[in-house]
């Protein structure tokens, strides 16, 4: 038969997803930027030279005022003489903490119930719709203060509290394609081929999920960073001493113009580090896409 | 005048042409590559006359008319050659003097109506809107002129259309309102872009009937651009046949139905199902004696929809009401209708993705009342192909996991065994077994449509329902399919459901058919009963408006239909009147 013989040309067998992944030039810079930042925070007790939280004697000068950047301070100390290299690095732990725990709890509280009311529709569907929606009118803050204000302040309770308010838009969001999925001719041919029910929602309708988690997901890393910036500031985040790059910020935000430099060098962290993980995000949910196969 | 009087051909060839088009290349950049979508068309079109741009997809016909309206995308362009509009050469006018002759000299037509009209705007705005942007006319003129231009294409009450939205008018009645825009301002040239393919056959009839009358009232040149052979053989004067972006053969259509010069030619017209091909493809098969495999008792279907304050439905959709017949071991059933006379809802009762009412029974077993398993079971027996093989495959499975994933479900074979019988229905139905590990975007549309058909062989099943399987295929392929699906039946003893809009295709295939208007069957019997003693008036309207691959056939009359085909809403309470069916000899039922 004519058609069936021109056929597309054979392509070279897919290679494996870190090949492809790792053939993107800004992928390996994403992966580069988490790598340090993950390199840094774990080996955090071996590269400092200062403990985090010491008040060093000759961390201020003689007017009190903090250190710009210089050999003895790599990145300058802050208002009470720490050097601030020493708490970037041991803020990068809460701040990884907080950006793929907090951030992955929410996903899968957003997802599992966006798919549930999705998939199942009825009365279960609309209560859950609802809620979400109620949740999404109460202000996220204060909600996050109430409930921080009640436990006792700590990282891990931090992380929850975010996740509690951040997984509402991904529940919009899944619900809104869950049920655009379900109405596709495919999912209606597997229905005809007598699949079950379990088999439709995960071999069918989760993969179809996916880009869409990596792009929230990922988006989500650098919101739930600044989150947690904010419940620190206001004193129901993470508690000093202990630092993290959100409530370095706030510390010190008051000197911006006097130093800069403590403001400055935060927020560039946490932007290269939600920019590195929207890099990576992008790049995996089109390796993982079968319809840009030989694109890249 | 006296003498020997020229013909009109003659004199329009005489004639410097309206528009030439010469040596035209159109391609697209992709990523630094050139690629050549249109190479090298050339033809003339005189005023008055009506040129068809006959092609599969992929030909390059819609470009070349893109190209001529100035509207390509923003990666392709025109890369050489000329299209000369009365010694304006298109492609080179700057984008201010294009929109300008946009609409008044050259006006255009698209597929889909629906898209093509703005839906939040009323069709008297939208309307006046296009008129004032060429004239400077006053909106009461304007209006005037809009309601005239509407009562041209015979739309009643024009008055009330105007005030109308999009969505409130049917697909028709939409395309005979952009019919009338584009004609508003009396265009030199009008193309129109497969102007019928998304209407029904009865009204595709209506519009080009009447884009012809205009056309003789107007001396418009048409250039139409189009896939189907009948309409070309009916509709133009001239045609252009192209393929893959090359023009292959031109000519008058008379002389190239007759003698093709092209094997391409040859082989499209030889492609295209014919009504009368089916009875020369000899005897249908006697009918067995043995069970139904499908039995449909007084089926219905209703959705209600609607709600009063109480929260209760106010309205309710009768789309299939009272439907019965019986699907015999090893026959081809036809069942034809035009869109929303609820044949595809018919078809999806039968693989119970609808609730239904009445006895719908496959191979023995009631749907009603079954269990989880028993649904599970009946579908080892009844397998369904869709129109649209593209959404029907899940995009992120390769095609060799969605053929073995029937027989995973139903674990009918050890796990090893799975991709070799996979393998197995990959050849049965003409592809190559190491195309498995692909996925749906890389194969064509006809053969991402054996890959479906492939998927319902796997389970061996008695019925294989086809709602529209091959309407969305190019005519040669669709040619192929039916041949797979033809060998296949003789070879596995299967029943075939075969719904379709198309009455040629449903000539070709089916050993009975069934007629289906407005929920209802309204004439059934075999092949020969209904194509050849058509009883029905609806079934009879249904058989005159198929376009014939004939230029011969040209100018036959057709008797215009009265108003529009009504709803099948209606208000709760207001069942519609059954029709009953008599029989009026050997198994021939008429309403």
């Amino acid at each position: 038969m004519a058609e069936t013989s021109q056929t597309i040309p054979v392509q070279a067998p897919p290679a494996g997803i870190w090949h492809r992944l790792l053939r993107r030039k800004l992928a390996v810079f994403g992966f580069a930027i988490i790598a340090l930042v993950v390199g840094g925070a774990v080996f955090a007790p071996w590269i400092v030279r200062y403990p985090p939280d010491e008040q060093l004697f000759d961390g201020l000068s003689l007017f009190g005022e903090p250190m710009p950047p210089s050999r003895a301070f790599l990145l300058g100390t802050d208002l009470l003489g720490r050097d601030l290299f020493s708490r970037m690095l041991y803020g990068a732990q809460t701040s990884l903490i907080i950006g793929i725990v907090a951030n992955g709890v929410a996903l899968l509280i957003g997802t599992l119930v966006g798919v549930v009311a999705g998939f199942v529709r009825g009365w279960v569907g609309a209560v859950l719709m609802r809620f979400t929606d109620l949740m999404m009118a109460f202000p996220a803050l204060l909600l996050a203060i109430c409930l921080a204000a009640i436990f006792q302040p700590s990282l891990w309770i931090v992380a929850m509290v975010i996740a509690l308010v951040n997984w509402v838009q991904t529940a919009r969001v899944i619900y809104t394609e869950t049920t655009s999925l379900a109405e596709r001719e495919f999912i209606a041919a597997e229905k005809t081929l007598g699949a079950s029910r379990s088999r439709i929602l995960f071999r069918h309708i989760l993969p179809h999920l996916v880009p869409t988690l990596i792009v929230w997901g990922t988006l989500g890393i650098s919101v739930t960073v600044l989150l947690e910036a904010t419940l620190s500031f206001l004193g129901v985040g993470v508690q000093p001493p202990t630092p993290s790059w959100g409530n370095i910020i706030f510390e010190n935000q008051t000197y911006f113009q006097a130093a800069p430099w403590l403001v400055f060098i935060p927020g560039a962290a946490i932007l290269l580090l939600a920019l590195a993980f929207n890099l990576v995000g992008d790049a995996l949910r089109d390796v993982l896409d079968p319809t840009q196969r030989g694109n890249d | 005048m006296s003498g020997a009087l020229p013909s009109v051909t003659a004199l329009r060839e005489a004639a410097r042409p309206l528009l030439s088009v010469r040596d035209l290349t159109v391609s697209v950049r992709d990523r630094g590559v050139t690629r050549p979508l249109v190479e090298n068309l050339s033809f003339d079109l005189h005023p008055g006359e009506t040129l068809a741009i006959a092609g599969e997809s992929g030909s390059g016909k819609s470009i070349t008319s893109l190209a001529l309206m100035g509207l390509l995308p923003h990666n392709v362009s025109v890369t050489s050659g000329q299209a000369l509009l009365d010694g304006v050469d298109l492609p080179s006018l700057p984008e201010p003097d294009m929109r300008r002759l946009r609409g008044s000299k050259v006006a255009m037509i698209f597929q889909e109506p629906m898209t093509s009209l703005n839906p939040v705007h009323t069709i008297g705005s939208q309307m006046i809107e296009a008129m004032r942007a060429h004239e400077p006319v006053s909106r009461g003129a304007a209006r005037a002129a809009g309601i005239a231009a509407l009562r041209r294409v015979r739309i009643s009450e024009p008055e009330q259309r105007m005030r109308q939205y999009p969505h409130e008018l049917s697909g028709g009645m939409r395309q005979r309102v952009m019919i009338a825009m584009a004609l508003a301002m009396n265009p030199a040239l009008l193309i129109a872009d497969e102007p019928t393919t998304a209407l029904d056959v009865t009204v595709q009839r209506e519009v080009l009937e009447l884009l012809r009358e205009l056309q003789d009232s107007t001396e418009t040149a048409v250039i139409l651009i189009t896939h189907d052979m009948g309409v070309v053989a009916e509709y133009a004067d001239r045609a252009v046949v192209m393929k893959a972006g090359r023009m292959v053969e031109s000519g008058a259509v008379a002389d190239l139905f007759a003698s093709p010069g092209q094997d391409y030619t040859r082989a499209l017209l030889a492609a295209v199902p014919r009504l009368g091909d089916g009875a020369a493809r000899g005897k249908p098969r006697p009918p067995a004696t043995r069970a139904p495999v499908a039995r449909l008792v007084d089926a219905q279907v209703h959705f209600d929809i609607g709600a009063n304050v109480f929260g209760r439905p106010t309205h309710r959709v009768h789309a299939v009401e009272g439907v019965s017949f019986d699907i015999r071991p090893g026959e081809t059933f036809g069942l034809v209708g035009e869109s929303g006379c609820g044949k595809s809802t018919l078809a999806k009762a039968l693989v119970g993705l609808v609730p239904h009412r009445g006895h719908i029974e496959v191979a023995g077993h009631a749907l009603a009342g079954l269990t989880t398993q028993g649904k599970r079971d009946i579908c080892r027996d009844v397998q369904m192909v869709f129109q649209d093989p593209m959404a029907a495959l899940d995009p992120r499975m390769t095609v060799g996991d969605a053929v073995a994933e029937p027989l995973l479900i139903h674990q009918v074979c050890p796990a090893l065994e799975r991709q070799a019988r996979a393998a197995e229905l990959f050849r049965r139905v003409g592809l190559m077994p190491d195309q498995m590990t692909r996925y749906p975007h890389e194969f064509s549309g006809g053969q991402r449509q054996r890959i479906c058909v492939a998927r319902a062989l796997a389970l061996q099943p008695k019925l294989i329902i086809c709602d529209e399987s091959v309407s969305a295929l190019d005519v040669s392929v669709q040619a192929q399919v039916l041949a797979l699906l033809d060998e296949l039946q003789r070879d596995m003893t299967m029943s075939y459901l075969f719904i379709s809009h198309d009455m040629a295709v449903v000539e070709n295939v089916a050993d009975r058919l069934a007629v289906m208007y407005l929920g209802q069957i309204v004439e059934m019997g075999t092949r020969d009963q209904v194509f050849g003693n058509p009883q029905h008036p609806y079934t009879r309207r249904l058989l005159e408006a198929v376009p014939v691959p004939d230029p011969a056939g040209k100018g036959r009359t057709y008797a215009r239909s009265k108003g529009e085909v009504p709803s099948p809403i209606r208000a709760i309470g207001d069942a519609p009147q059954r029709m009953p069916l008599r029989d009026i000899g050997h198994g021939h039922l008429v309403a």
